[in-house]
């Protein structure tokens, strides 16, 4: 009977849950024992109690309880995943495809480039983007001044921003109908190349449209949207947009240490592109960024996604090391919060939970755009 | 009237014109307008960086680099036990040398064997292979004040060398254990550092922790990452869904998570009475990120056995474990060489990782000496991160290449 495959399979499968069950038994019941004879909570009501520290750029005082300070993190590790995701793909790109360039001087610095970045480690990166650029500007007494534009110190960086005037709600309802009509141009640009042939032109005339009303609407609207200067105040910044140097130093750091990555995964998805097809664009006359764009690079792209989407799931999980330089996010909280006390197991499952959350969302948002972009085979 | 008779040769060959280095440089940089553009924007760009280079290269002082390379190299090892990381250095020469001559001899025996050309390895290509190593070993070396560390360095070189002639003339019964053999050597080089009175490796620092962490980081997590793709690959659904959840929870996360974990958090789930050293729950940490990371490894390389392996061992009679062993894990373990160096590579780097929680490996260092009352405030640190980068580059560099030229003579992928 113990030779009977479907007897065995059962019993290795009923030892299975034992031996995972008695682990999580013997580490819960170690973590509540600890725990207690430690004198700490063993569930999560700790997170309404003051965060105790300072988080700069945030606006949220000492006393504010930890679990808002927990969502400021989030905010600002999402600050880096947003805008630095793009950056990356658009240099990555861009170097992938120099290092197949005709020319030999920039195929070779695009090679220097992602045979230097990619093999240093990405924490050292930050340190040396922070040591060696950001603290290398003037302190905040001697900012860099240009007209106003544009200030720069060695801890934050403020450019001009916009301010809403009156008429600010009407004239964002006007663009958004702008928005819809240029859309309609799309698709009446479409349609008509589609029956009669002649060259569509769509970018031009949707931007042309959505342009012409824009500017109308905000001449007769008496210029609804205002500069918003940034001014040194004493020891603060006001107005414009603000950012730390901090978090330009890690995002710096990440999106050159990733692009190099990206670069390496899109030269060989290009070069995975059969050779005839190289050739059989050049038959027909196209211009060598008519062949990128509309032979080569489509059909690369099917290729180059599942490993690029595994690098943006890196770069995520990268911005953990903004910890080392102390931007503020949710790494860096979670760390300072168990330097003030807090039960470290459960602010650590906390900090898990948010990245697993963050690799998932990625990596369904990727998966949609992957699905509309695979072949369609009869 | 008279015919005449087509020449075919001078109109369909086409004439190569001369090619000289001016056609080169037509060619290949000013093609046309925008190349033109791009290649003297690139040249001044170089030009601009090379002499920035020079310039900080001529002007910086290294003093601080000199004054604590035996901190960047082993960390607080006690002077008086120097001695021990340069037995330790001498025993990792000889393994290297032997595993790499017995690799090179059991090559050429299958070469032979299968009647195929053998070419020997020159000392040219050794030289354009290893270039970045030799040269780092010569600027740190540059770094030292007395002779003795350049003479030993010469010995274990020299030793390494020894060893490499010995594997390749080694007997192929005798050949055949050479695993055996570097076991024994690592265990003798951790006994040289540790035993009798040693340093454990909770105190050791500097680059040899780093190395440390990444080959004992690797060689635990393997035998967990096998046991994990196996059971991901298993046909029992409640092993493959541990498995599965295993993975994808750690690969989800970042590796500073679990060191977290290691640091503050890891004391808590294990009984009052067990208390390990700060280094051992970074180790514990680490290898059970890499676990994970090996396990995709070796499924990776279990998909790209094909099927037929499986069904002809099933045809001749072979039982299910005896299939693993002897017909599918040889082919799919050979298929992962490439990716495992690249594991070993993206986990030397983070090593670094464990600097953020206290622990004095070699980036980590470079942050202490830029607090010593000499250097305090000097602005120093550029130079030694940079001398830190320059190890971990070197490291990387000639490790991804030679994974690279791994996977073209494997030809994974290609089959």
């Amino acid at each position: 009977m113990w030779r009977d495959l479907r007897v065995l399979r059962v019993v290795v499968q009923v030892l299975a849950v034992f031996v995972v069950g008695a682990m999580a038994y013997v580490l819960w019941f170690n973590l509540t024992n600890n725990l207690r004879a430690a004198g700490l909570a063993t569930d999560f009501d700790f997170l309404t109690q003051p965060i105790g520290v300072d988080i700069p750029g945030s606006g949220l005082s000492p006393g504010a309880p930890i679990w808002r300070a927990l969502l400021v993190g989030i905010k600002n590790t999402l600050a880096l995943v947003v805008v630095g995701i793009p950056l990356v793909t658009v240099i990555g790109v861009v170097v992938g495809i120099a290092r197949l360039s005709t020319n030999w001087l920039v195929a070779r610095a695009a090679g220097l480039y992602v045979e230097l970045l990619r093999n240093i480690p990405p924490l050292l990166i930050i340190f040396f983007v922070f040591n060696a650029v950001i603290l290398r500007f003037p302190i905040l007494q001697e900012s860099i001044n240009i007209s106003d534009l544009l200030i720069i110190n060695n801890r934050y960086l403020a450019v001009v921003g916009f301010t809403a005037q009156p008429n600010f709600g009407p004239f964002l309802l006007i663009l958004a109908i702008a928005l819809l009509i240029s859309a309609g141009v799309w698709w009446w640009r479409t349609r008509r190349s589609e029956r009669t042939g002649e060259p569509h032109h769509r970018v031009l005339w949707s931007l042309g449209v959505f342009g012409v009303v824009a500017i109308v609407a905000f001449v007769a609207l008496g210029a609804p949207i205002g500069l918003s200067r940034p001014v040194l105040d004493g020891r603060a910044l006001e107005g414009g947009y603000v950012g730390l140097a901090s978090y330009f130093a890690v995002l710096l750091a990440l999106v050159l240490y990733t692009a190099s990555h990206v670069a390496e995964i899109v030269r060989g998805s290009i070069l995975a592109v059969p050779k005839g097809q190289t050739e059989a664009s050049n038959a027909l006359a196209l211009t060598s960024f008519q062949r990128l764009r509309h032979v080569v690079l489509p059909q690369a792209m099917r290729v180059a996604i599942p490993p690029v989407i595994s690098q943006y799931l890196n770069f995520t999980k990268n911005t953990s090391l903004a910890i080392a330089i102390g931007y503020a996010e949710i790494t860096r909280l979670t760390f300072q919060t168990i330097g003030n006390g807090q039960p470290a197991p459960q602010m650590i499952a906390i900090l898990m939970g948010a990245y697993l959350v963050f690799s998932l969302i990625i990596s369904l948002l990727v998966n949609v755009i992957n699905r509309r972009l695979e072949l369609v085979t009869r | 009237m008279t015919i005449e008779t087509p020449v075919f040769e001078e109109s369909v060959v086409e004439v190569e014109p001369a090619r000289g280095p001016m056609d080169w440089v037509r060619k290949n940089l000013f093609n046309n307008w925008y190349n033109t553009v791009l290649t003297l924007a690139m040249a001044a760009l170089f030009v601009w960086a090379a002499l920035a280079l020079a310039r900080w290269l001529l002007g910086a002082d290294f003093e601080i680099i000199r004054v604590n390379l035996r901190l960047f190299m082993i960390g607080r090892f006690p002077a008086d036990q120097l001695w021990r990381p340069w037995v330790a250095t001498f025993l990792i020469a000889i393994l290297i040398g032997v595993v790499g001559g017995s690799l090179a001899a059991t090559a050429r025996d299958r070469a032979v064997e299968a009647g195929l050309p053998f070419t020997e390895t020159t000392f040219r290509q050794v030289l354009s292979r290893f270039w970045p190593i030799i040269a780092l070993v010569v600027v740190i070396l540059a770094f030292t004040t007395t002779i003795t560390p350049t003479l030993l360095t010469l010995l274990a070189a020299a030793l390494g060398v020894g060893a490499y002639f010995l594997g390749r003339v080694l007997p192929r019964a005798v050949r055949r254990w050479t695993w055996g053999l570097a076991l024994l050597l690592i265990v003798a080089t951790y006994l040289a550092l540790a035993g009798f009175g040693g340093l454990g490796w909770d105190d050791w620092g500097g680059l040899q922790l780093n190395l440390f962490l990444t080959v004992a980081g690797i060689m635990i997590a393997f035998p967990l990452g096998l046991l994990l793709a196996l059971g991901r690959r298993s046909s029992l659904p409640v092993v493959r869904t541990i498995s599965v959840t295993y993975i994808e929870f750690v690969r989800g996360v970042p590796l500073i998570t679990l060191l977290l974990a290691g640091a503050f958090a890891l004391g808590f789930l294990l009984p009052s009475d067990v208390r390990p050293g700060f280094v051992t729950r970074m180790l514990i940490a680490i290898t059970l990120f890499e676990a994970a990371y090996i396990a995709e490894v070796v499924r990776g390389g279990l998909q790209a056995v094909p099927r037929g392996q499986v069904e002809a061992a099933q045809a001749v009679g072979l039982p299910t474990r005896t299939t693993m062993r002897l017909v599918v894990l040889p082919q799919a373990l050979r298929a992962t060489i490439p990716a495992m160096v690249g594991q070993f590579i993206s986990l030397f780097k983070d090593t670094t990782l464990v600097s953020i929680l206290g622990v004095t490996e070699l980036l980590d260092a470079t942050f202490i000496v830029n607090s010593q009352s000499d250097f305090l405030g000097q602005g120093l640190f550029v130079v030694t991160l940079a001398f830190a980068g320059l190890v971990f580059w070197v490291g990387s560099y000639t490790m991804s290449r030679e994974s690279r030229r791994l996977e073209k003579r494997l030809g994974v992928g290609e089959r």
